[in-house]
C-alpha cells in the first residue's frame, strides 16, 4: 500500500502518464508526494516549502522535509552552487522520510533544473520558470541548450510558466520596486501548488498577514500574487490535471509541525520547568545549531537565561558556572565548537555535575559541510576529550523526536549528575513534520539530588559521597554547611580534596566509568521498531537515518524478507539487552551518515562481525539505498 | 554570627612556596572576606590554572579550581544563574591575560559585579619559568635565554579598553594598602579588576621591587587617592602635573603649588587612562608606577539586566505556559 518501492514508482508513473495523456481526469487521486523546489538561495524556496508543508500538515497529511541549502547567505545568483532546495515528501499513509525521487520538481532557473533533475522520477513533473532560463542564467548554470527547448526533457511533463513575467504582470500597480515584485514571485509557485494539490490558501494568507503586518504593501502583494498563482491554474487551459492526496490515518490528537532544532529548544525547557532548575544556555552561534539558541532567546517569560558567548569555550564554561549554581545548563553547537568545548567537557565529567551538550552535527572533519548533515561525531561524543572522560550519548531519530531526546538528555544529565551529549544532526535540526505534541501533565518529572543541609549538622559533607548508582549530590551555593571546592584535579575519594595517590586515581577513574555503566539500569530496555526478534537480518540505526530504515524495512517486510529494525537512542551506554538482540539475527546492517562509528562501538562491545553501510556525501540516506543493501547481504 | 578570618580557612596543607607572595594576599582576602558581613555560603571562588588558582582550595567557602583561564567565563555563567553570590575570581598574568585573555575582556564589557583578583608576578611559576604576557621585552627565561621578543601586556590599558568599570593596582608587598583596595573592589557594584604586583621569589624575584624597598619604593611608586593631588617622592615633594594631556613631573620645592598638581579622579575615565600609560621601566627619568583605584564607575550589571530583561518580557508575554508553548500558534486535530 506504500507508493515507495521501485515497482511502486512505476504503479504511479503508469498513473500520471494515463491522466497526463488523457487530460480528462480533473482529480488523481494519489497516496504520496515527493515534491522538490530548487530555485536560487534568494528565491525564497525555504519559505515556499515550509509553507506547502504546513498547509499539508494542517490539512491532515503526514510529511516530512529536507531542505538543502548552501552554507553561503547569498551564493552566486543562477549557479549550480547557489542553488536551495527544499524536498518533502506528504501523503495519505505514513511519511517517514523526505522521499528518494521527486514526483515533482519546481524549477526556478535553469541551475536548479540542473542540479535536481536526476532526483525526479520518469515520467514526473517539472514546473519550470520559463525567465529563470533566459540566455543568462543557462549561461550561469553553465548549460550549453536550453533544456526546455530541446528534447531533454522528454521523458518528463514539463510545465513551462513565466512566473517572473506573470508576477509583474500581476503587480502591475504595485508601488513596489521591481527588487520586491521579483521577490514574490515564489508565491506565484505556492499559489500555483495549493491548486495543482486542491489545498487552500487560508492558512499561508493568515502566516504573510503575520510576516508583514508591519509591511501592509508587501503583504498586499505576496497575498496578491499568491492568488494570482492559484488562479492561474484554475483559468488556464495548459494543464488541467489537479492532483488529490487525502488525509493520512494518523492517530488520532492535535498536532503541529515541529522542526529539530525547535523540538529540541522546547525540552530543554519543557525539562527545566518540570525538574524546577532555571534554564541556562549558553552558546556561540554556528550553523546548523543556532536555531536552538534563536528558539530559546524567545522565551524568556519562562525565566530562561540565554547567554550568546565570546566563544565556544566561553558559552560551555558558562554552563558549568551555572550548573555549579544548580542551573539546568545547556549548551549548543556543531561540531567543530564541540572540538573546542572538550578540554571544559572533561571538567564538567570531573566535576560530575549535570551539563547538556547539543551538538547538532554537521559534515566534517574542520569546518567541513557546515550546512549539510552527517553523523560523525559519534567518537567525538563519546571520548573527545584529553583521559578517560566518557560522556553520556542519546540521539534524536526526527524532528519530532528531539523533543523526548532532549528531554532525556537533561533528566539523565540531573539524576545521574553527569554531562550528557545529544547528538542531534543537521538533517533532523531543518527537517520538519507534523508532532502530536504532549501535555506538560504527560511528562513525567524528575527530582534534582539537592542535599538537605539539615542532614549535614552533625557529620561533615563529602562532595564525593555517592548513592547506589553512584551518583553524588548536588550543593549548591548558598546551601549552608556544604561548602566545598571542586576542581579538575583528581579528587580524593569522598572529599574531593586534590589527591595525586595513585590508588585513588585508578579508583576514581574506574567509578567515574563504572557511573555511566549503570545508567543503563535506568534507560528502556532496546526494543525492536520493527520485524521480529529473531531472524536473518538486523538494521540496527542511530539518529536521522530513522526514517529511511523504517520505510524501507517496512517494503522489505511486505516483499517478504526476514529482516528487523531496531532504533538506538542510547549511543553510551547502550541498553542492557542490546549484546541479546544483536545476536537473534544472522547478519546485523548498521547503515550510518559516516565511516562506521557505531560500527565499530558494536564491534568492540559485541565482538559481532556488523556490516556497515556508509554514506558520507552530506545527505541522507535514501530508502532504496538500504533496500539494496540488505538485499545485497541477505 | 560575624565570621573571622580563622573561619575561612580550610583543612588542606598550603602548597605554595615558602615566601611566596601569595601568602600575604591569602591572608588579606581572608580577613577582607570575613568583614564583609556575607554568610559564608553566599560567596563563591573561582579560579583557572596557575599557582594563585590553588586558592579556592584555602578558603572555606564554595569554590572551584577550574581550567586554564576560563576562570572568568565560569564566574559568568555563575553570576548569570545566581546574582545574588559573592564571586570572586582567582587569576594570574598566564591565566588571565594570555590563554585567558578573551574571557577576561568579555567579562569587563559586561560588567557583571564580581572581584577578579589579578596576581601578576610576569612570570610562568607552575610551569617552572617560562616568560608570560606581562614580562618584559628583552627578559631573560627559561623559554627566553637570549631575551624576551613579545612586547608586554599592560594590564590596565587591557581593562580600560574593554571598558572595565572598575580598576585598581595594589602589591602583594603592601598589606595595608591591598586590604583598602580589596575593600574598594568588593563594594564596587560591577566588574572590579585589582591588578595585584605578587613577588614569584622562586622565577622571577624582585621583579617589583622598586615599587616596595623602602630605598626606591618613594621614588617609584605612587598612590593615588581620589580627590587628592598626585604626590610621590622621598620627602613627598614630587608631583605630577598635566601639561595637556602629558603627566610631567614637577619638584614642589621648585615653586610648584598643589594647585598646580593633577587632582585624581576616579571617574575620568580619559584620567585613567592618562594613568594607565604610566608604564615605562623605572629608570632616573620614567613617570612613578601608580597604584589605587585608576577608574570607578557605575554602570548597570549584566545580571541585573538579564534579570530585568526576563521580568519584562514576563511582563510582556505573560508568565511562560509550557502547554501553549508546546502547542504553538497552529494546530490541528486529527479525529
Amino acid at each position: 500500500m506504500y507508493l515507495i518501492s521501485q515497482t511502486k514508482y512505476a504503479y504511479f508513473g503508469y498513473f500520471c502518464t494515463r491522466f497526463l495523456a488523457s487530460m480528462e481526469a480533473k482529480k488523481n487521486e494519489l497516496k504520496e508526494i515527493t515534491i522538490l523546489f530548487a530555485g536560487d538561495s534568494g528565491d525564497g524556496m525555504q519559505l515556499t516549502g515550509n509553507q506547502f508543508a504546513d498547509t499539508n500538515a494542517n490539512f491532515g497529511n503526514d510529511l516530512a522535509t529536507f531542505p538543502n541549502y548552501p552554507a553561503e547567505i547569498r551564493a552566486p545568483i543562477g549557479t549550480v552552487a547557489g542553488v536551495s532546495g527544499f524536498q518533502m515528501k506528504f501523503g495519505s499513509t505514513e511519511i517517514y522520510t523526505p522521499g528518494d525521487e521527486c514526483d515533482v520538481l519546481v524549477a526556478m532557473n535553469a541551475a536548479g533544473l540542473k542540479s535536481s533533475l536526476h532526483k525526479v522520477k520518469k515520467n514526473g513533473i517539472i514546473v519550470a520558470n520559463i525567465s529563470g532560463f533566459d540566455r543568462k542564467n543557462l549561461k550561469l548554470a553553465q548549460v550549453e541548450t536550453n533544456p526546455l527547448e530541446d528534447e531533454s526533457l522528454a521523458n518528463y511533463t514539463v510545465q513551462q510558466i513565466d512566473i517572473s513575467k506573470l508576477t509583474q504582470e500581476t503587480l502591475k500597480d504595485s508601488a513596489l520596486g521591481r527588487k520586491d515584485i521579483e521577490r514574490s514571485k515564489n508565491m506565484f509557485v505556492l499559489g500555483y501548488l495549493y491548486w495543482m494539490f486542491n489545498r487552500e490558501m487560508k492558512e499561508s494568507i493568515t502566516f504573510l498577514n503575520q510576516k508583514f503586518s508591519k509591511k501592509p504593501e508587501i503583504l498586499e502583494a505576496n497575498i496578491k500574487v499568491l492568488k494570482a498563482g492559484y488562479h492561474y491554474g484554475d483559468t488556464t487551459e495548459t494543464f488541467t490535471t489537479r492532483y488529490d492526496v487525502k488525509k493520512a490515518e494518523l492517530p488520532t490528537g492535535t498536532y503541529r509541525s515541529i522542526m529539530g532544532n525547535q523540538a529540541t529548544a522546547m525540552g530543554l525547557i519543557a525539562a527545566a520547568k518540570k525538574s524546577g532548575l532555571q534554564l541556562f544556555y549558553g552558546s556561540y552561534p554556528i550553523t546548523p545549531a543556532s536555531d536552538i539558541l534563536h528558539e530559546l532567546a524567545k522565551h524568556k517569560n519562562f525565566g530562561v537565561k540565554t547567554f550568546q558567548a565570546e566563544d565556544e569555550i566561553a558559552a560551555v564554561t558558562a554552563c558549568i558556572g551555572a550548573a555549579f549554581g544548580g542551573a539546568m545548563a545547556t549548551t549548543g553547537s556543531s561540531g567543530p565548537g564541540i572540538a573546542i568545548k572538550g578540554e571544559a567537557l572533561g571538567l564538567a565529567v570531573m566535576l560530575e555535575i549535570p551539563l547538556v551538550v547539543v551538538n547538532v552535527q554537521r559534515g566534517g572533519p574542520s569546518t567541513g559541510l557546515p550546512t549539510k548533515t552527517e553523523q560523525s561525531d559519534l567518537m567525538q561524543a563519546l571520548f573527545g576529550r584529553n583521559g578517560e572522560a566518557q560522556t553520556v550519548v542519546v540521539a534524536p531519530r526526527s524532528p519530532k523526536d528531539a523533543f523526548e531526546a532532549a528531554y532525556e538528555a537533561c533528566r539523565l544529565a540531573v539524576c545521574h549528575m553527569i554531562p550528557v551529549m545529544l547528538l542531534s544532526d543537521g538533517y533532523i535540526a531543518n527537517g520538519a513534520e507534523p508532532w502530536a505534541f504532549p501535555k506538560s501533565s504527560e511528562l513525567k518529572p524528575f527530582k534534582p539530588k539537592f542535599p538537605n543541609p539539615k542532614d549535614y549538622e552533625e557529620e561533615p559533607y563529602m562532595p564525593y559521597k555517592r548513592d547506589e548508582n553512584l551518583v553524588r549530590e548536588w550543593a549548591v551555593p548558598g546551601m549552608p554547611g556544604l561548602e566545598h571546592r571542586v576542581g579538575g584535579i583528581e579528587k580524593e575519594d569522598l572529599t574531593g580534596n586534590i589527591s595525586y595517590d595513585p590508588d585513588n586515581h585508578q579508583h576514581m577513574v574506574k567509578t567515574r566509568a563504572a557511573k555511566i555503566d549503570r545508567i543503563a539500569n535506568d534507560i528502556p530496555l532496546q526494543e525492536i521498531d520493527q520485524g521480529q526478534s529473531t531472524g536473518k537480518v538486523l538494521v540496527l540505526g542511530w539518529g536521522s537515518p530513522y526514517g529511511a530504515i523504517k520505510s524501507a524495512t517496512k517494503i522489505l517486510l511486505e516483499e517478504g524478507y526476514e529482516v528487523s529494525h531496531a532504533q538506538l537512542r542510547y549511543l553510551n551506554p547502550f541498553p542492557k539487552n542490546l549484546g541479546e538482540i544483536l545476536n537473534n539475527y544472522d547478519k546485523v546492517l548498521i547503515p550510518e551518515i559516516n565511516d562506521g562509528q557505531l560500527d565499530i562501538l558494536i564491534r568492540n562491545k559485541y565482538l559481532i562481525p556488523s556490516i556497515r553501510l556508509c554514506k558520507i556525501k552530506g545527505l541522507p540516506f535514501t530508502t532504496n539505498e538500504i533496500i539494496e543493501k540488505v538485499k545485497e547481504i541477505y | 554570627m560575624a565570621l573571622t578570618a580563622k573561619d575561612l580557612v580550610t583543612d588542606q596543607d598550603i602548597r605554595w612556596c615558602p615566601g611566596c607572595g601569595d601568602y600575604s594576599i591569602l591572608k588579606q582576602v581572608q580577613s577582607v572576606v570575613a568583614d564583609l558581613g556575607r554568610k559564608r555560603e553566599d560567596i563563591v571562588f573561582i579560579s583557572g590554572i596557575g599557582c594563585s588558582s590553588r586558592f579556592p582550595y584555602y578558603m572555606d567557602t564554595y569554590g572551584m579550581h577550574s581550567i586554564h583561564g576560563r576562570a572568568t567565563a565560569i564566574a559568568s555563567g555563575l553570576k548569570a544563574a545566581r546574582p545574588e553570590l559573592d564571586v570572586w575570581i582567582i587569576t594570574g598574568d598566564g591565566d588571565s591575560l594570555s590563554i585567558g585573555g578573551n574571557h577576561l575582556i568579555h567579562l569587563l564589557r559586561r560588567n557583571f559585579d564580581v572581584n577578579i583578583l589579578l596576581f601578576n608576578n610576569e612570570i610562568y611559576g607552575l610551569t617552572k619559568g617560562q616568560y608570560s604576557p606581562t614580562s618584559h621585552e628583552g627578559k631573560v627565561t627559561k623559554s627566553s635565554p637570549f631575551g624576551v621578543l613579545d612586547h608586554a601586556f599592560n594590564p590596565s590599558a587591557v581593562a580600560l579598553g574593554a571598558d572595565s568599570s572598575f580598576f585598581a593596582r595594589t602589591l602583594d608587598r603592601d598589606p595595608k594598602h591591598m586590604k583598602e583596595i580589596l575593600k574598594r573592589g568588593n563594594e564596587h557594584k560591577g566588574a572590579s579588576l585589582i591588578e595585584i604586583y605578587q613577588n614569584c621569589n622562586v622565577f622571577n624575584d624582585g621583579a617589583f621591587f622598586t615599587f616596595t624597598d623602602k630605598e626606591t619604593k618613594a621614588g617609584n611608586a605612587i598612590f593615588v587617592e581620589h580627590n587628592q593631588p598626585l604626590i610621590f617622592g622621598n620627602d613627598k615633594n614630587l608631583g605630577i602635573k598635566l601639561d595637556g594631556f602629558k603627566p610631567v613631573i614637577v619638584n614642589l620645592d621648585d615653586g610648584h603649588s598643589l594647585n598646580d598638581l593633577w587632582i585624581h579622579d576616579e571617574q575620568d575615565y580619559m584620567k585613567a587612562t592618562l594613568l594607565s600609560r604610566m608604564f615605562d621601566a623605572p629608570s632616573k627619568d620614567s613617570m612613578p608606577r601608580p597604584f589605587g583605584v585608576f577608574y570607578s564607575t557605575d554602570r548597570g550589571t549584566y545580571e541585573s539586566a538579564m534579570e530585568a530583561q526576563i521580568a519584562e518580557a514576563t511582563e510582556a508575554l505573560g508568565k511562560g505556559d509550557l502547554d501553549s508553548l508546546l502547542a504553538g500558534n497552529n494546530t490541528w486535530v486529527i479525529d
